[in-house]
């Protein structure tokens, strides 16, 4: 066994803690401490952190203040949804690909797709505009939805196609051997023990989606009934006189379930994290 | 078994789908970007083809010169203050205290949330008559006055970095802190009992043997620090007076703002031109990094 902690190594390491995890989570402290004060207190000075006579007003008068909330809310969860399941259905069969026929020029071609994650949707902001533009997309779903899974399709296909790599070989080829077809030992075999690698896929494709959707949303939308929450509340913050604490009540619902999954899922996440760091 | 052929036709049939919409997403942007970048297109449906013009333009200016050195030094600091930060984090994350699984969960937030939401709280705590920050440091008596951060060239530019670095340093910290698990215990052992000190052995085990995941990931946070939009648009817009005008938002406003989509185009292209620049730099360390592991 290793040398323990003394009292003040121990000491210094929570102190340290509390520094760093301050610095973590002090707009979100601050961010839900500002949706319980009255709008008054948030323009007096001098400045409290602790909210006097906090109250949750502030989640129930922002619902008019944004009328689309619900909406946006909605929007976000749509589109992430949409977007996992395109990003499943192109990424499964292409991690299996790569994960079980390698063939001349895969190793280059898995190497492009990790090219792709480099570019940003900002820096091909004006032909996809073009394209979504000539395709007819702009103002629709489609216009967040398409862009949104491209660049999340690339680190997917490596973080499945490492898990897809641990399932035993043998076990594809004493399907063959069995007679089944490639494609079925695909559904049959490959894909129920792949399942938590898809999980794991999924969970962080959603996340991703979730977090991620502005430049796309800002770009090519502009009806207020197809925007996702973060350009929907970016109106509500550009605007001269800003609301805060609304703005704040109005944040935290919109980040309410992403968090609930954290908590929930936060062991998937991190062999996620992890594996697949090459997202950021 | 069988035959290479088919087998590789397979493969080919289940990549399929992603290869088309990579090239159709991806692939065919770019190249469009790179003919879009010699015409003078614009919210007009017809354009010409201009040559060199774009480029001679963008860099006669002289301006777009001092936006690119804005923007090298913009990553610069946001990316080393990224890898102490996560560095240190991940020091303290991987110690065997109580709490340690929730000190874990609570480093993920600005990571998982939306990024643009985790942004306007930023906006918040900058504000400058009634924000957070500008608050406490008048409360503590620390300055005379309110100060607005995102008002001023200088503040602006450290308050973007500061609120990137926020967002990146989960990223960084749990992606060490996986690095660090992995280094063999009895490496520790034996030099704790040949009677090596805590930081002797963070010194001398630790870091060299965490030298290729921070090369990995200072080049995988470079990349996606220089490509940095959310942040900067919704703080400052690039402004005040460009002072955080980086080289995305530059292309932004001329591209989208303005609809120059051609001298847009350009920028672009140079942007791709670095992006592919450190691409290069990044294979190459990773399989140096895996050579170096074979050995």
């Amino acid at each position: 066994m290793i040398d323990r902690y003394k009292w003040y190594e121990i000491a210094s390491l929570y102190a340290g803690i509390a520094v760093f995890l301050f610095f973590v989570l002090a707009p979100f402290i601050e961010g839900f401490l500002v949706s319980l004060k009255p709008l008054s207190q948030l323009f007096s000075t001098p400045y409290s952190f602790i909210p006097k006579n906090g109250s949750f007003d502030a989640y129930f008068t922002m619902w008019k203040s944004v009328p689309a909330l619900g909406m946006h809310i909605f929007n976000s969860f749509f589109i992430s949804t949409v977007v996992t399941i395109v990003v499943i259905a192109v990424v499964v069969p292409a991690a299996y690909a790569f994960a079980r026929f390698p063939f001349t020029g895969s190793a280059m071609l898995l190497g492009a797709f990790l090219a792709v994650n480099m570019f940003s949707g900002a820096v091909l902001l004006i032909p996809l505009f073009r394209l979504m533009r000539g395709l007819g997309l702009l103002n629709t779903y489609w216009a967040m939805i398409v862009p949104g899974a491209a660049f999340l399709i690339p680190s997917s296909i490596w973080l499945l196609r490492t898990y897809m790599m641990r399932i035993p070989k043998e076990l594809d080829e004493a399907a063959w051997v069995d007679g089944a077809s490639r494609l079925y030992t695909l559904r049959r075999v490959i894909l129920p023990l792949a399942m938590p690698g898809i999980v794991v896929v999924a969970i962080m494709t959603f996340i991703g989606a979730y977090a991620q959707q502005f430049i796309f949303a800002l770009t090519f939308n502009s009806k207020t009934e197809f925007m996702p929450l973060p350009v929907g509340l970016f109106a509500f913050f550009g605007k001269q006189e800003v609301i805060w604490n609304e703005l704040m009540a109005a944040s935290f619902i919109g980040i309410l379930p992403v968090m609930i999954v954290i908590v929930f899922l936060q062991r998937y996440l991190v062999a996620g994290l992890t594996a697949g760091a090459v997202k950021q | 078994m069988t035959s290479t052929r088919s087998a590789t036709l397979f493969a080919l049939a289940l990549l399929a789908p992603a290869l088309i919409y990579i090239l159709t997403i991806v692939a065919y942007p770019l190249v469009d970007t790179i003919v879009l970048s010699f015409t003078n297109a614009s919210l007009k449906a017809s354009y010409d083809w201009v040559g060199w013009a774009n480029y001679q333009r963008i860099f006669g200016a002289g301006n777009f010169t001092e936006v690119i050195i804005r923007t090298f030094i913009w990553t610069f600091f946001s990316v080393s203050i990224k890898m102490i930060v996560g560095m240190f984090g991940a020091v303290l994350l991987n110690a065997a205290i109580p709490g340690q699984t929730l000190f874990r969960i609570l480093t993920m937030p600005p990571w998982v949330v939306p990024m643009s939401i985790g942004i306007f709280m930023w906006g918040w705590m900058y504000n400058g008559q009634f924000g957070m920050i500008s608050g406490l440091l008048q409360n503590f008596g620390l300055t005379n006055g309110p100060i607005a951060f995102l008002a001023y060239g200088d503040t602006a530019f450290w308050a973007t970095i500061v609120t990137d670095v926020w967002i990146g340093v989960p990223m960084v910290t749990i992606y060490f802190l996986a690095a660090m698990q992995s280094i063999p215990k009895d490496l520790y052992e034996a030099a704790w009992s040949d009677g090596a000190g805590r930081f002797y052995r963070f010194r001398r085990i630790t870091v060299p043997m965490m030298i290729p995941a921070i090369i990995t990931m200072s080049l995988l946070s470079l990349i996606a620090t220089f490509n940095s939009f959310d942040i900067i648009w919704i703080l400052t817009q690039g402004g005040p007076s460009n002072s955080t005008t980086t080289m995305i938002i530059d292309t932004y406003k001329t591209a989208i703002g303005s609809r120059k989509y051609g001298e847009g185009a350009a920028r672009a292209v140079v942007i791709s031109i670095f992006v592919i620049a450190f691409c290069l730099v990044y294979f190459r360390a990773v399989r140096k990094l895996q050579q170096g592991e074979a050995k």
